[in-house]
Formats: C-alpha cells, structure tokens, sequence
C-alpha cells in the first residue's frame, strides 16, 4: 500500500505537513546525551583499568627502564625476569625464597578454610530454614548483627582461645578463624537460598520418613549447585585476599601470599626493585582475577548477595 | 479428613509429652547437633570475645591481660594520645569523603549503565574488578602509580608537563586523597553493582507512567526512582560505612600510616597496640571505640529496617 | 467525520519476531474499544504503540487528525492507566495527580482546579494526603486513573487496569469505568484479556491473535457472528460446541451421519457443493424438553454431568457423537443418567469451513 493511498483514506488534517511521519522516528547516530554517557563512561573505565596496565606493563620491564620514568610506556623488550624473580628469590628481610611459599601457603589456607566453612554454613542456612527451634532465629539475629563488629575487638581474645586451644600460630588457627567470620554471610545466603526453595519439597521427604541429614545430602544438596558456587567464588577471593587473619595467627612460616606480597615490597632494606614488586603485585592478584573473569555474572551474585537482607 | 488428624495428634501429646528439659534438649536434636558451630560462633566469639574486650578495656594491662580493673583511665589516656587522636580524625574525613564518592560515583555510573548502552558488560566487568583484588595489591599498585618520582608525577613531568604535582603519599596534608583515590577504585564498582540491581528493580510501568506525565529522565530519577530505592540505599551506606571503619589492609599495604602519622587510622592503632606495642589495655580500648562507632551506624539502621517495619504493617 | 485515533499500516518487530503486522484500526470520537486476546496476542504492544512508549517499525499513528508516530507520549494527548498501577510511591495523592502538570510549569490555580476535578469525579478527596502504600488496590486504581484525568485529554488508554484486583472490587470498577465514559465522553482504548470486561465495556471489541485483529465489531456481533473458528472459541464460557462434519446445500452432516437441516442459516455466501465444515452452537441455545420440541433440530441425548451452578445448571451430554454442553435453569430437575430431548434452531448457531476456518 503506498503512503499517497493511506492518507487519501480517513486522515484529512495532517495533508499540509511537509515530511510525513512513518515508522520509527529516525534518530541520529551521534546525540549530546550520548556522547556525555560514553565519555563519562570511558573515562571511568580508563581510572579502572590504568592500574591494572601499569601494574603489568611495570612487571615486564627492566630497572633501568623504569628508571627512565615514563609508566606509560610500553617495555621496549618484555621479559619475565621479574616476574621469575618475584616468584623464586625476591626477599622479605634475610629471607629470599620469593612469593612462592607464600602461594602454597595461601593455598593451604583457602582450600581446607573454604571447604570447612561453606558446609557448616549450608548445614547452618538449611536448619535455620527448615529445622527451625526454640532460639534458632535470635542465634542467627546475632550472627548477623555480629558480621557488622569490628574484628579487632575480637582479635585479641581469639588469640587466647587459639593459644589455649595449642594451634595459634598454625594453619588450623586460620582456617578457624576463616570459618568463624565467614559464617555470618555465608548462612545468610543458604539460609535465603533454602528459604526459596519450595517447603512442600521438604515436607514430602518428611512424609516419607527422610531425617536431618538424609533431607540435606538427598534432597537439598542436589538442588543447591547454584548456591555453593556463589558462596565457593566469595570464599576463594575473600580468603585469598585477607591480610589480617593471616598475619595474626598464621604464624611467619605460614604467611599467606599477602602478608608476604606486603613484606616484599614495603621492606625498607636495599634499593626497591619495582619490576619485581609489580611482579609480585600481578602474581598475587592473579588468582582472584582468574576467578573473576572465569565466573563472570556469578561473581556478581556473590557480592551483591552480601547485600540481600535477611 | 483433617478432622481425624487433629485429635489423633493431640492425643499422641498428652501421652507422650517429654518433660520441658527433655523437650527443650531432645526436640530437633540432629538440628541442634548441627547449629552447634552456629552457636559457638555466637556465643564464644561474637557475644564472649566482645564482653571481654570491654571489660579489659578497663584494666591496666600491658603485655598480658592480668591487669586490675581500672575504670575509664585507658580512654582518658587514649584521647590523650596525639596519634589515637589523628587516626580518629583521618577516618572521619577519609569516611564522610568515602560515603559520599563511593554512594554518588556508585549511582551515577548504575544510571549510566542502565541508559541501554552497547558493551553494558563490558563496562560492568571492567568496573568490578577491582573488587576482587585484595587492599594489599590495591594498595601497593597506587603505591607505586603515585611513587613522585617514576609514578605519574614524574612521567608527567618527563613529558614536559613541569609543574604537574601529583606527590600525595608523600604530602601529610593530601595523603588522605591518596587513601580515597585508591579506596574508590576498589569499592565504587561495588555500590555500581547494588545500584544497579536497585534500579532494575523498579517496575517498569513506573518509567512508562513518567514517560506519560512527561517527566524528564533526570528528574524521574531524582524525584521518583531514587526515593523508591531507600532499601538499597540504606544497606549500601551499612556495608560502606562498616568497611571504612575496618580500614586497615590498604593503609599498611599504600601508606603504613605515613608520612609521620598523618594517615594513621584507628583500626592499626589497636593492631599496634596489642601486637608490638605491648599495652593491651591501650589497643583494647580502642578496639571498643571502634565498636561504639560501628553501633552508633547500625542502630539507627537496624531501628529504621526492623523496628519501624513492626509499626507500619 | 474525523477519527479520534487513526492506526494506519502498523508493523512492529523485535529483531525477526513480528509482533504486529500491517495493522490497521480506525476509532470514533467518544468511542470505547477494547483490545481482547490472550497473552502475547500484541494488544498490549499495540497499546503501547499509540502512547509513544514503543517505536513503530513501520506504520503511522494519528491521534485527533495529528499525525504522532515520532512524538513523545506527553505531547501526544493520551492519559495512561497501567495494571500495576505505576503510582510514585514516595509521593501523596495529591502529588502523583499534580506531578506532571508541575513539572511541565502549569499555574498553580490551574493545577488545583484539575486535581479538584478529578478528585471528585473519583470521589478521592479524603484520600489526597495520604501515601499510595497506605491505600487499598481500588483506591490505588482510581488515583492511577485520577492521572490520567488531569491530563485533561481525548483519549485514555487503559492497560489490564484490573488485572490486579480481586473479583469482587473488578466488578465494582467495571461499573466506574462504564459511568466515566459515559460522564467524560473520551475516547477509551482498553487492554484485557477477560472477556467479560470486554463485553460489559465496549462499544468495538477488536479480538487479536498473533499480531493480527481477528474481528472488530460490537459486542452482540461479536458473540453472535463470530467471524470464524478462533473467535468463536475465545467468546463465551463455557465455549461454544463443536461439530465437524460437512454441509451441502441445507443440510450439515455430522461425522457420524447425523444429518441436522441448516435451511434457516443466513449464509453469507451459499456453499457450492459439498464443504467441510464446522458447526458451532452455544450451550444456552440448546434447548431443553419441550422448548426442543418447536427446534428445527432435536434428538434424544443422555445426560453425563451436572453442574449446578445456582441460578442455571451446566449439562454435559452427547449430540451427534461428540461431547456437548448446554445450559438450562436450575429448576429444571436434571440427573445423571436422564434421557433426554434436546434441540437447537442453525439460525442462532453459527457455520464455519473446516479448511479456513472462517465464518460460512
């Protein structure tokens, strides 16, 4: 049907208008408000994504290089020394093993502390959701309210504890330690994620004369991959990137890469060889940015979970 | 059917009531087997730890806490102290700066996000990654970006810009800047996320109606969407507010409190204290300063969450 | 005579899916339509096309004899009443009706004239200072549509706006809508998917399937003269009955040789030869006993199921080997098991072909 037939039809008002309305209204490629969106966007990206650049392109080259001062240029002959050297024989004072020890003992922190500290809190979220008994709620009203209390007020005494307990200063007083703080958001998020679930679910398997821990291993566990992944992407990062447990009841020959990370390179003896800081820098920072891109939108249900009131 | 349940269960009650003891033991055991850590965890630490803090804040403890009870002196001498005193200024200007970049940066860029733009993902991953690094590696890269003389100010000033200062780590008075530079590029791209999620929460009919009504896009964000999302809003100033009160990790990793103490903050008062500078009852008094700040945010939080939700429904 | 809204050739896609194709809907001055289909039929879309909120991919719109296919809503003469009633929840009542006439820079006196208006045509004068949370989902409705008023314009557009409400109080605003429209005299396009609104509210009811307006027409056409199969099952409930079988000259045979007399069909064109065809009947124009025995058509049926429904009862019976439904008053003594004689009159029935389904 051509446009010069429709409007002979029933639409006498509009025939003076010089170009006739039709279709979507055209709209140019370049408006004010689209270029004042991307700029501003760009601009934050380039604050986002500056360091990450220097970080990398510092840990490629070589001192006199940087000694050269421009940490926007790119190294004129990538190498990895720096990188081996942060790895193998950076020092931290007397002691020049590198990162490495560091590496294994983070990963022998966050491995078993993960492990531990999601199955107590996927116990914890599907008792408080489906076992419900008389405190249980004010138990977890503390529990959450107490992941808002700083952690040095506690500090000191589960220091005691540990000491009382023989394991400060050890990898077990760690991965308490991590087990105990991150109960607070981990609970809360199985206990919101059982909470979803629908209860008839739970009531048939009792119907059917399934107990506690059958109902959790049969029935609930199968249907919570989703969840124990978000809680898995949280733990992995939040315990890789912690300092404070670390240095405080590890004990030195314990220290997870981060304190090591910080000893390395704010140790005040010998000239700073920034190469191998940022070396050191890029190579702590690389497990949690693995995890990150690999989980993608994941990662972002993790931390925006911390925020789902309970 | 129903009707014969009823009684049949009653019955089985009165038979069978254990008394209250056994009751409150033995109903749910596996339950309660279970909650054991829950418990610990609550009572031993959260509850436990805490009490104890307060009440050897109180004594004259030096390298082990055997002090004798001492009342408030450990606080007169804690705001006596020129360094606690600074530490408490530094996180209440470094705070209130913190709050209000992180809440309004975190907003802008959500609102940005959701205008229906190409490569939204991108944007989104490259501003949350950050949050991933730990404050140590946050803190040591800005450390060297902003190194005065093969950072950013002297690269810049090798270019020809000569008079470009950028030496903020190095300077008492703008080494609080460097701090929030650095603090932003950690946690903006975290609000930017809640945000976003509180904005795609709003119904849809609500931007249709004030499309309708004529409201202009900026105006309908202020004055109708930003109102709606009072929720996301409050807990993003709680999880905000009580991370600024921990700041610990990125000043040791960016500052060490440096220069002299002029970006000294509480939370690395206490650890010094407790741990090398062999006056507990010093660190634990602070420690309880600490939590006597976190509870002055939370109350009124938890109050306006729970308490007033009880009066209105 | 001019039209209130003029739908010219409208097509909209969402990358390949074409959600509505080449439409095209006149509507009078003053007139009530209503756009009835199932979910995902486009009557929303279509909606949402004429308030601006949506970009046509093709196609114009014309509201009171002005083009607006590129205009903004605002600028387009329409008010708009949404299911979720979309009310400003931070806001009074009296500032969710007023918001948009501020923000646009009305006068204050003129302001308040409007919102006095509107308050008392909806009779929500109390309700002016209080919070939409603070309000019942009737109360919420008559503010949303309170919004629309005080745009003081031709034509209101009403998306499912009772769709969130409970049956009771959906009756209720059923009527308040009826007496507006009668009061105001706009024109009044109207979204549902229940066909009960649309019969008690339209002067047109446009029946859309997939993007395409099946029928448009009055109410009584629409349920007496369905224009074919699928608007004959989508009217009425409980549905019309179904025969298949074929029709040559005046006489439908059924699938199993049932042979009814169609004599008394107004045909719309008179079938050559022998055709497949379809014939539909409503439950209520099976009749009963001795009311059957007048019928151009009547044959003994065994009662299966009843369903009392109190002022009528529902009977499940066989005619002509397939299952078939008819109502009659609930005096009538009826059990399972009852023979008995039913009948219908073709001229109150409805003839279909099997092949395109439309009307015969």
């Amino acid at each position: 049907m051509s446009q010069t037939a429709t409007m002979a039809g029933s639409t006498p008002a509009t025939a003076g208008t010089v170009v006739e309305a039709r279709g979507p209204k055209p709209k140019p490629f370049f408006t004010p408000r689209k270029i004042i969106i991307y700029s501003v966007l760009v601009f934050f990206s380039l604050y986002y994504l500056f360091p990450l650049y220097v970080m990398v392109m510092t840990s490629l080259k070589t001192m006199p290089e940087i000694r050269f001062g421009n940490i926007f240029a790119l190294p004129q002959a990538p190498t990895f020394d720096a990188w081996i050297k942060a790895w193998t024989s950076a020092c931290t004072g007397l002691n020049c093993q590198g990162l490495s020890p560091g590496f294994w003992n983070s990963v022998k922190i966050t491995i078993p502390s993960t492990i531990v500290s999601i199955f107590i809190a996927a116990v914890n979220g599907y008792a408080l959701v489906n076992w419900r008994f008389r405190g249980s709620e004010i138990f977890f009203a503390i529990l959450i309210f107490g992941s808002f209390i700083p952690y040095q007020v506690m500090l000191y005494p589960l220091v005691m504890i540990t000491r009382e307990m023989g394991i400060f200063g050890s990898l077990q007083a760690v991965i308490l330690i991590h087990t105990v703080f991150g109960m607070p958001i981990l609970t809360l998020l199985f206990r919101n994620y059982f909470a979803s679930l629908p209860q008839e679910l739970f009531k048939a398997a009792r119907v059917d004369g399934a107990g506690f821990w059958r109902i959790f291993f049969e029935i609930m566990l199968p249907m919570s991959l989703p969840i124990f992944v978000v809680a898995l992407i949280l733990q992995v990062t939040g315990i890789w990137n912690d300092f404070l447990f670390g240095v405080v009841f590890a004990g030195t020959q314990n220290y997870p890469m981060t304190v090591q990370l910080n000893n390395i390179v704010n140790s005040v003896q010998g000239t700073p060889d920034y190469s191998v800081n940022m070396a050191a820098t890029v190579l702590t920072g690389l497990v949690p940015l693995t995890v990150y891109f690999v989980s993608g939108k994941w990662f972002v249900r993790g931390v925006a979970a911390g925020a789902v009131k309970g | 059917m129903a009707d014969t349940a009823v009684p049949l269960e009653a019955g089985t009650e009165t038979v069978n009531r254990p008394g209250l003891l056994k009751r409150i033991l033995l109903h749910n055991l596996p339950a309660k087997i279970a909650a054991v850590p829950m418990m610990l965890t609550v009572l031993v630490v959260f509850v436990g730890c805490t009490i104890w803090t307060i009440y050897y804040s109180m004594t004259n403890s030096k390298l082990l806490p055997t002090g004798k009870f001492i009342g408030f002196d450990q606080y007169e001498r804690l705001f006596a102290t020129s360094r606690w005193n600074v530490s408490v200024t530094n996180l209440i200007a470094y705070g209130v700066m913190s709050l209000v970049f992180t809440l309004v940066i975190g907003f802008v860029l959500a609102v940005l996000i959701d205008q229906k733009i190409r490569f939204e993902s991108a944007f989104r991953t490259v501003m949350l990654y950050p949050f991933a690094l730990s404050f140590i590696v946050t803190g040591l890269v800005w450390q060297w970006i902003m190194n005065p003389t093969l950072g950013l100010q002297g690269t810049l000033r090798n270019l020809g810009w000569t008079n470009f200062t950028f030496d903020w780590i190095a300077n008492p008075r703008m080494v609080l800047f460097a701090l929030l530079i650095a603090g932003l590029w950690h946690g903006t791209g975290f609000c930017m996320v809640l945000m976003l999620a509180g904005l795609r929460g709003v119904d849809e009919e609500i931007w249709k109606a004030a499309r309708v009504d004529g409201i202009p896009t900026w105006r309908t964000y202020i004055s109708i969407v930003l109102p709606m999302m009072r929720g996301v809003l409050v807990t993003a100033v709680v999880i905000i507010g009580s991370g600024i009160v921990r700041l610990y990790d990125l000043v040791v990793a960016l500052t060490n409190g440096g220069p002299g103490i002029s970006s000294e903050v509480p939370a690395k008062y206490v650890f010094n204290y407790m741990f090398s500078g062999g006056n507990i009852g010093q660190g634990l008094a602070g420690a309880t300063m600490m939590l006597l700040t976190v509870l002055i945010i939370m109350i009124p939080w938890a109050y306006l969450e729970y308490g007033g939700k009880g009066k209105r429904t | 005579m001019q039209h209130s809204v003029s739908i010219r050739d409208l097509s909209l896609n969402f990358g390949n899916v074409k959600v509505l194709e080449h439409l095209n809907l006149d509507i009078a001055q003053g007139e009530f339509i209503v756009l009835l289909g199932p979910s995902g039929c486009g009557k929303s879309t279509l909606l949402n096309c004429i308030a601006g909120l949506l970009d046509v991919s093709d196609g114009q719109i014309f509201i009171s004899g002005k083009n607006v296919t590129w205009l903004e809503p605002k600028d387009r003469g329409i008010g708009m009443v949404f299911q979720s009633y979309a009310l400003y929840p931070q806001m009074s009542v009296e500032r969710n009706l007023s918001f948009g006439l501020r923000v646009a820079g009305m006068p204050k006196d003129e302001i308040e004239r409007r919102v006095a208006r509107a308050a008392e045509i909806l009779q929500i004068q109390p309700l002016l200072n209080r919070k939409p949370a603070n309000l019942s989902g009737g109360q919420r409705q008559r503010v949303a549509i309170g919004r629309a008023l005080v745009r003081d314009v031709d034509v209101f557009l009403f998306d499912e706006p009772l769709s969130n409400l409970d049956a009771k109080l959906r009756s209720d605003l059923r009527v308040e809508i009826k007496r507006l429209h009668q009061r105001l005299k706009n024109t009044m396009i109207y979204v549902t998917h229940d066909q009960i609104e649309a019969l008690t509210l339209a002067d047109r009811i446009a029946i859309m399937k997939n993007g395409v307006i099946q029928q448009l027409a009055d109410p009584h056409t629409i349920y007496n003269k369905p224009v074919n199969l699928y608007v004959a099952g989508f009217i009425g409930s409980p549905s019309m009955n179904f025969i298949t079988g074929s029709v040559d000259g005046t006489t439908f045979t059924a699938a199993d040789g049932t042979k009814i007399p169609v004599g008394a069909y107004d045909f719309a064109a008179s079938p050559a030869g022998s055709l497949k065809a379809v014939l539909g009947v409503r439950p209520e124009h099976i009749l009963l006993g001795d009311a059957a025995q007048g019928m151009p058509f009547k044959t003994t049926a065994e009662i299966e199921i009843v369903e009392p429904m109190g002022s009528e009862t529902l009977a499940w019976t066989k005619v002509a080997g397939v299952p078939v439904t008819f109502r009659c008053s609930s005096d009538i003594p009826l059990a399972v098991g009852d023979k008995v004689t039913v009948g219908f009159d073709i001229a109150r029935g409805s003839l279909f072909n099997a092949e395109t389904e439309n009307r015969l």
